[in-house]
């Protein structure tokens, strides 16, 4: 298991977590609705994984997020929506100090990872380190042009890991976490490339998940892909909770709704409200999001 | 918008077929230049093939420079070329992708980088009997390397480098950003994100690109007289394999030597008529080489673009 999370708050639910999702990923049951809510309920109380504090960042002079200030608790997934150009995927690639392969750019304030406290847009914080324990799933589907077991075992590699029997067990395991065992099993070394859109990016989000990332970003990961294949990934996204945090950037408010637990709304680089996603889609506080989710924003 | 009225279908017509005939006179020229110029390719070829053919044989490529032409060969000029190109391609590949990789994916973007930038472009301008000058100062004299397989090889991969590290840094360019995002996101190092998928995926460009400044380099002959080349060689290099261990054998590196250009131009100025012929076999040759390469390279290009797709 991983070793960066502090064994006693975060391994044992998480591997009973972990089993749960495992054998729910196998059979071909979808989770029913009232489970999902059920587990949002239970699950409200869960504490900070990490909570971005006054946070700003700039492009250059032109600063893309003001003063945000966000919660995101464990094991729950948080949908970020709002406009183009509102800044929410900007937010997201903070995380994981994506913006810090582009020259200049400027992090202000905090993103603190619980339970060790450690900022992770602190100057101070090696943005490798960073991305070693915070995943991403990308926009469009992005796997490397090698095998499909060679794109899982990937970030396992960097770590270290090169003992055969592991590396088959970890991207077995990482595969049949993105539900998409079944249908790889057999074209393991056939090229990623060769599989269709949707189960791209399952592979995609198998090779996040194969290193145990503890958060998991995802930005956009369904705006390249059909209906069908936008069901099969939310349906996974909505079992990840079990296993991982889960931060995800989308366009589609109904997906917002369909897979979060808690939704932000962000506008001109700014937060306007957080709360529970059944709240926000049914009750907004303000006016702003209230026009953006009703679809009346100009 | 309303009172604007919109062509009538007669019209249309009249200037769609006017429009479309512009269309038909502009592919007509560019056939016509493009034809122009492989025929003139294609005679230059039979001409050589035409003139030299009563030399082609077996003998003409067994056989040392001879005083009289119908013993004469291209043996030495052959090894030599083949040796030479070895040496290029050996310091050309490791330093240009070396430059290339330093300027694309480490270097930042300043005025600094932007002046180096600028002139390893210019450097494929520069003429090349100035790279030979170069070479005669720095490696002939400066590091008594002789008039060597060696000093011709470091001559010409100077020559080519700027061609290498362009068509390097092009392919470097071409791998996509959410590549380099996606190994990048899962904890990966500069060093790891070229080395594990940025260089192996743009491998087909850069061969590419070394094989198309060999084929350039393989015709020049300005700089390797420049530096010395003999014309006149009766003797190989020592061979670079060995049947004894260690099995390699570096003596070849400074050995004198002669290439296939400067044997052409030794031929070409020779009274002696019967010598023509010997050069335009020579040169037939040299062209089938070169296209030879070519098509390498094509076939590299081809081979990897099948494999990534983007």
């Amino acid at each position: 298991m991983s070793t960066i999370l502090d064994p006693q708050t975060a391994t044992q639910p998480r591997q009973a977590a972990t089993m749960q999702g495992e054998t729910r990923a196998q059979g071909s049951d979808t989770p029913s609705l009232s489970i999902v809510m059920e587990d949002r309920k239970a699950s409200r109380a869960n504490p900070a994984k990490a909570s971005a504090d006054k946070l700003n960042f700039w492009y250059g002079a032109n600063q893309a997020l003001k003063n945000i200030n966000l919660v995101i608790p464990e094991h729950q997934v948080t949908a970020l929506i709002g406009p183009s150009g509102c800044g929410k995927s900007t937010f997201l690639r903070c995380f994981n100090r994506m913006h810090d392969l582009q020259a200049d750019t400027k992090y202000e304030g905090a993103i603190t990872l619980r339970p060790d406290n450690v900022n992770l847009v602190g100057p101070e914080t090696d943005p490798i380190e960073v991305r070693m324990r915070i995943g991403m799933v990308f926009q469009k589907p992005n796997p490397f042009p090698k095998s499909v077991f060679e794109n899982v075992a990937y970030g396992l590699r960097l770590r270290g890991i090169n003992n055969k029997t592991e590396l088959a067990e970890r991207v077995e395991k990482a595969l049949r976490g993105a539900a998409i065992w079944d249908e790889v099993k057999d074209r393991l070394n056939d090229s990623a490339l060769a599989l269709s859109g949707g189960q791209m990016q399952r592979v995609c989000i198998s090779r996040a998940l194969a290193t145990e990332p503890e958060i998991l970003l995802f930005d956009e990961p369904t705006s390249a892909l059909d209906p069908i294949a936008t069901a099969k990934i939310e349906e996974l996204i909505t079992e990840l909770r079990q296993r991982v945090t889960v931060l995800i950037v989308t366009h589609n408010m109904q997906q917002a709704a369909r897979v979060s637990d808690f939704t932000a709304f962000m506008y001109l680089g700014e937060l306007v409200e957080v709360d529970a996603t059944s709240k926000i889609f049914t009750n907004p506080s303000k006016k702003a999001t209230e026009d953006y989710i009703t679809g009346r924003y100009g | 918008m309303a009172a604007t009225a919109h062509l009538t279908l007669e019209e249309i017509r009249k200037g769609l077929s006017w429009r479309k005939q512009l269309d038909k006179l502009f592919i007509a020229i560019g056939l016509a230049l493009l034809f122009g110029c492989l025929g003139i390719l294609a005679i230059l070829f039979f001409d050589l093939v035409r003139d030299g053919a009563p030399r082609f044989g077996w003998d003409f490529f067994t056989s040392f420079p001879s005083r009289k032409a119908e013993n004469a060969g291209i043996l030495s000029a052959a090894v030599g070329t083949m040796l030479i190109m070895l040496v290029t391609a050996l310091v050309a590949l490791p330093v240009g992708v070396a430059a290339a990789i330093y300027l694309e994916e480490y270097a930042p973007k300043n005025w600094f980088t932007g002046i180096i930038e600028i002139n390893v472009t210019n450097l494929a301008g520069v003429p090349s009997i100035i790279y030979g000058l170069l070479a005669l100062g720095l490696f002939v004299y400066q590091f008594n390397f002789g008039q060597s397989v060696l000093t011709a090889g470091l001559t010409l991969a100077l020559l080519i480098l700027p061609i290498v590290i362009v068509a390097t840094r092009e392919s470097l360019r071409a791998v996509p950003k959410a590549i380099r995002e996606a190994a990048y996101g899962l904890g990966a190092t500069r060093w790891e994100v070229t080395k594990d998928h940025v260089l192996p995926y743009s491998t087909g460009g850069i061969l590419t690109g070394l094989i198309l400044g060999l084929s350039r380099a393989i015709g020049e002959t300005a700089p390797i007289i420049t530096i010395g080349a003999l014309s006149f060689i009766a003797f190989l290099p020592p061979s670079p394999v060995t049947g004894e261990f260690p099995f390699l054998n570096f003596e070849w590196l400074m050995s004198e030597f002669t290439a296939m250009p400067i044997q052409m131009f030794n031929w070409v100025s020779r009274p002696d008529q019967a010598f023509q012929a010997n050069a335009a076999a020579a040169g037939a040759i040299l062209l089938g080489m070169t296209l030879a390469m070519n098509a390498v390279a094509i076939w590299i290009r081809y081979r990897f673009r099948k494999k990534i797709s983007w």
